[in-house]
């Protein structure tokens, strides 16, 4: 029976992207659907009536929430070809915990940076953002990839959100390069992998796109 | 090899109580250590130097923390030992992980909620507690655990929070039982089972703990 994959998304979801690049990995073929999150559609409000949120990825009609359960399920459904974890049970819980941090502090940060935060308050919150990051840094290492020679959990899990904060460095709210300066060739490194552009914006596009937001509002 | 596993915990968590079931369940021996949480050893911050908490389970040296996390360590490193905690279906696999982080996200917090306010604030924190423990027994129906004939990985990622219920049941003076008998019915049938009895405490004492919080520091 041919495998039938939906992903319901919304294209600057950075939970969506880790999907995007997990399944283009794989070369799973899949129909993504586009939600727009103030009219969402019945079968996201079916398929994930607890949390009603993106990304759901639908596996022959059923359905699977929460970005890292589904990273987890569609590296144990395809495990043949690019595998996201480690197969040592030590290394598998050590990749979840940083998966775990990403969810528990980065995606935080990333809101208030957007929320308009201004002076001391921005402040306090680029300083815990830049700590954050900096344990990334060591938890990196020189490796290429958080996953070693290819790229792994923890690199899906971060990348979205290091390419937003690479947009921020565009409007100079701050340096990355300055700040952790492993990150933005990191990023650089996914990018040049084609699962990784061609599934997410990269930080030129998600600028491109808040400037022309910005315009539109002052017209 | 012997192997050398330690738990640092501590006694009324019922974050730090998932290890030690899981652990039990799977017959592994382990030794406790229990923490002063104001006084944390500096193991513990060793172990666990980012969140500084419990638990944190050390196996052969090497620190697993996040409890739901180490309840699948334990399970895929003893997976010759004892039951296996995770279905073995990979969407039943998904399934469970998904409720046990519904679950961290939003139990703790409901619970809490309880026990720290008054009034209407109570009754709205009273309404949500049921609503998450609704969702659980939903999803329960009619299996005599969440993982079906045997206790598992969703079950063990619950069964922990019930001796905190006495506590949210007195000081929010309310029934969880009225709400949700079949959910307790699920957690009087868990705690027949050694590795939970053995592990959880008495909630009278959870609850004259919580008191003493409220008196001496003036938090829940």
């Amino acid at each position: 029976m041919a495998d039938e994959v939906v992903l319901l998304d919304y294209w600057l979801s950075p939970y969506g992207m880790r999907l995007r690049i997990a399944l283009a990995l794989k070369g799973i073929e899949y129909e993504r659907k586009e939600e727009e999150l103030n009219n969402k559609s019945p079968l996201l409000l079916q398929s994930n009536p607890v949390h009603k949120k993106v990304p759901v990825l639908i596996h022959n009609g059923k359905p699977i929430c929460e970005s890292v359960v589904a990273l987890q399920y569609i590296d144990e459904v395809w495990k043949d070809k690019a595998p996201l974890f480690p197969s040592d049970p030590y290394l598998r819980s050590q990749a979840k915990f940083w998966a775990d941090y990403v969810d528990k502090t980065i995606s935080g940060f990333a809101r208030k940076l957007w929320s308009g935060a201004k002076g001391e308050e921005m402040e306090a919150v680029k300083k815990d953002l830049f700590d954050c990051l900096r344990l990334f840094e060591g938890e990196l290492g020189d490796k290429p990839f958080f996953g070693g020679e290819t790229l792994g959990l923890v690199d899906l899990a971060l990348l979205p959100f290091a390419s937003w904060f690479s947009v921020h460095d565009k409007f100079g709210t701050f340096s990355l390069e300055a700040e952790c300066p492993k990150i933005p060739p990191w990023v650089k490194r996914c990018f040049q992998m084609e699962s990784v552009s061609e599934s997410v914006p990269s930080s030129d596009q998600l600028y491109d796109y808040v400037v022309k937001m910005r315009n539109s509002r002052q017209e | 090899m012997v192997e050398e596993v330690v738990v640092l915990g501590f006694w009324s968590s019922m974050f730090a109580m998932r290890p030690r079931v899981a652990l039990t369940e799977k017959g592994v021996e382990y030794e406790y250590r229990e923490e002063d949480l104001p006084n944390k050893t500096s193991l513990l911050l060793e172990m666990n130097p980012i969140h500084k908490k419990v638990p944190v389970l050390i196996h052969n040296g090497k620190p697993v923390c996040e409890s739901a996390n180490i309840v699948q360590y334990i399970d895929e490193a003893w997976k010759d030992k004892g039951p296996t905690l995770l279905p073995s279906d990979p969407y039943q696999r998904g399934q469970a992980r998904f409720w046990v982080d519904y679950i961290d996200k939003k139990l703790y917090e409901a619970g809490k909620n309880i026990r720290s306010t008054k009034g209407e604030e109570q009754e709205a924190a009273k309404k949500v507690f049921l609503e998450i423990l609704k969702l659980l027994e939903g999803e329960l129906g009619d299996k005599t655990y969440f993982g079906g004939q045997s206790f598992g990985f969703l079950d063990i990622n619950l069964v922990t929070f019930y001796c905190w219920f006495l506590t949210y049941e007195t000081i929010g003076n309310f029934s969880i039982e009225a709400e949700c008998p079949k959910l307790i019915a699920w957690f009087n049938r868990c705690t027949q089972k050694e590795s939970v009895s053995k592990t959880l405490p008495d909630p009278k004492k959870v609850y004259e703990f919580c008191l003493f919080l409220q008196k001496y520091y003036g938090v829940a």
